[in-house]
């Protein structure tokens, strides 16, 4: 993903100059247009500027900072407004360089803030936008304008009353309407100057805006260290996970079968001398395949649980927790499913939450919230147990954490010695498909 | 005693064929896709259905699915789920789906072939049968409340053979007492967990799971 947003524009350009003339004209009028949101765009950045400004000024106190809690983020629109802009125009992909907030609390938001360089980089942005963006964006729209002006004149100069727009160039008088169809000269000169400067006028705004508005080189390098760190870790682990797979198959369901037809390998030798011995050592057999059949069912349901697959995330969170041993609420609102590797991570996340819910909480019960709001999956486990949770101490929450880091996703565990514990995990997906999943409460 | 198989798998689909013929039981139709099943069970007047939960097109739940649409459809019609492992919400699924003449089963469970044709049995005759894993699950489920507590070692054990759908005859012979022994049990673990007695045995498993299921 990345990568796109370091990729020079030239795509653009040169589709450009195998356009069609019909082409280069809608082209260039759908840049008019942008032009014009340009323009209009400017206000509220005004608008942001000056209270933002205030508000730093003032930070000191509580009101400045009051303010900045809801200014910061309404930047943080507008600029992912000109991010999607500049993507259209220069088709790139511009990827959004946030930090995550570390919690949800105004103090928290407030220090990723302060620590954040893209909330810096958006705020210098501001500043350039509202002088050289919207300097920019007024001459790209004043020549859509004189191009309309110019091509309208001649019947402008109809419909209005004589001698309204007589012009008076010097050597020369326009006073008549055939006359004002000459004007339609200057149109040329218009829609010349229109067809030649519009696309780079346009494109200087929206690479200005790319510049300040996509992940610094800094940012970028951070991001690749965390992402070639995440993938050794995953790889390790699914390495770790095959090797305890082939071990419990091995010793597990393997090693039964074999017994299995030793015992089936005697059963038929004594048939013949001692039927009774014989019909005692196929019930053994029997049993020892429902044992075999036992392991293989806990190793598949460690690898991929039946029950995810049949219904999703939703059912199988559903699922799970009618099997454990103490009442738990499962509240879901998806209106669709997530991809089936983050489904899979944030069911076994989930169960992971919940085996500690049951193992160390000494909870009463506990609730599992499901939502996905925004392109935001998110699943909430609270329980009213002991608290006292620590990523730091338990490897199983730790590991939690460590597969949805993979996935750039996160977790959040609020649990003070006494409880409740509130363990929040979060994946940034789509979801597919409108096939809605009843919500549904369950005990 | 007339049965519908659905089973994707040819060698089970083959085998439960063969063993439920060995047993007396005629399998008028042995289909493998979820389709060709609720076909099946619209048209041909069968007595049971034994049903495999995961089957073609998706693979997914499918046959449990088409067991409860034909539930829906023909009400009380007895259907045997089988599957390779046992979920409580599928349990609560089929249970919800209209009273008796329903299964839920570990495939494993075909290997005692006695048992299984005798649930299959149960089934076609409007009773209820459950997986030992199923109960077992539930009656963990509900440790720390009280009435449960309450049950002596001998009464749990019956209360979880009553939930899988046993009748007092087999209970008894399980557990190697008289079926008047069973019977002070039975009615000493409704009094406990403050439910009307029945006589009825497949009333008598619904009221028990009703109420391990806490709903």
């Amino acid at each position: 993903m990345s990568t796109t947003t370091t990729t020079t524009t030239t795509t653009g350009r040169a589709d450009e100059r195998l356009m069609s003339f019909g082409a280069g004209l809608a082209y260039r009028l759908r840049l008019s247009g942008l032009s014009l949101a340009y323009v209009l765009l400017a206000v509220p950045a005004v608008v942001l500027v000056c209270v933002t400004t205030t508000a730093l000024g003032v930070a000191v106190v509580g009101v400045g900072l009051v303010l900045l809690l809801l200014v910061v983020p309404l930047i943080a629109q507008l600029a992912n407004v000109h991010r999607a802009l500049a993507e259209q125009v220069l088709d790139i992909t511009i990827e959004r360089p946030y930090k995550p907030a570390a919690s949800s609390s105004p103090q928290g938001l407030l220090l990723t803030w302060v620590g954040d360089s893209a909330r810096w980089r958006d705020y210098a942005w501001l500043w350039v936008k509202i002088t050289i963006g919207w300097a920019t964006a007024w001459i790209a729209f004043g020549l859509s304008l004189a191009v309309l002006w110019y091509a309208v004149f001649p019947f402008v100069y109809w419909v209005t009353p004589a001698g309204v727009f007589d012009m008076n160039y010097g050597i020369f008088t326009m006073d008549t309407q055939a006359e004002a169809f000459l004007e339609w000269f200057f149109l040329l000169i218009a829609f010349s100057l229109w067809w030649l400067l519009v696309p780079p006028l346009v494109r200087f705004v929206a690479t200005l805006d790319r510049n300040m508005l996509a992940p610094s080189r800094d940012q970028l390098e951070k991001r690749v260290a965390h992402v070639a760190q995440t993938r050794a870790e995953s790889i390790d682990h699914s390495a770790a996970e095959l090797r305890r797979i082939e071990r419990d198959l091995h010793d597990g369901a393997q090693a039964r079968l074999v017994s299995l037809g030793m015992t089936l390998g005697l059963a038929e030798q004594m048939l013949a001398t001692d039927p009774d011995g014989a019909a005692r050592l196929l019930a053994e057999a029997r049993d020892s395949s429902t044992t075999a059949l036992g392991d293989l069912r806990s190793v598949v349901r460690g690898i991929h649980p039946p029950v995810l697959a049949d219904r999703g995330f939703a059912g199988a969170v559903q699922a799970l927790a009618l099997d454990l041993s103490l009442p738990v609420t499962v509240v879901v609102t998806l209106p669709g499913r997530p991809p089936t590797p983050i489904e899979s991570a944030m069911y076994f996340a989930v169960a992971e939450c919940l085996a500690n819910v049951v193992k160390h909480a000494s909870a009463s019960r506990a609730t599992v919230e499901l939502t996905w709001d925004d392109g935001l999956l998110r699943a909430t486990v609270t329980d009213d147990g002991v608290g006292g949770a620590s990523p730091d101490r338990g490897s199983g929450l730790a590991g939690v954490a460590r597969r949805l880091d993979a996935l750039d996703g996160r977790m959040e565990v609020v649990s003070p010695v006494g409880g409740p514990t509130v363990v929040t995990l979060e994946v940034a997906c789509a979801l597919s498909s409108a096939r809605t999943t009843p919500s549904s409460a369950t005990d | 005693m007339r049965v519908v198989i659905g089973e994707d798998n040819a060698l089970l689909r083959d085998g439960l064929t063969r063993l439920l013929e060995a047993n007396e039981l005629e399998v008028v139709a042995a289909v493998d896709h979820a389709d060709a099943l609720a076909d099946a069970l619209r048209d041909t007047d069968a007595d049971v259905a034994v049903v495999d939960v995961r089957m073609p097109p998706t693979f997914t739940d499918e046959g449990l699915r088409v067991a409860i649409e034909t539930r829906a459809a023909r009400p009380g019609f007895p259907v045997l789920v089988l599957s390779q492992y046992v979920e409580q919400l599928y349990a609560r699924e089929l249970l919800s789906s209209g009273e008796g003449a329903v299964g839920y089963l570990l495939k494993d469970r075909v290997a005692d072939v006695a048992a299984f044709v005798d649930a299959v049995r149960t089934v076609a005759g409007g009773g209820t049968v459950l997986d030992p894993e199923v109960v077992s699950t539930l009656l963990a489920r509900r440790q720390s409340d009280t009435p449960l507590q309450r049950l002596t070692e001998r009464e749990r054990e019956v209360l979880a053979l009553m939930a899988e759908g046993r009748s007092n005859t087999a209970i008894a012979s399980n557990l190697f007492v008289t079926d008047k022994a069973i019977g002070k049990h039975t009615s000493n673990i409704f009094a406990k967990l403050d439910l009307p007695p029945h006589d009825d045995d497949n009333r008598r498993v619904l009221a028990v799971v009703a109420y391990l299921q806490g709903s």
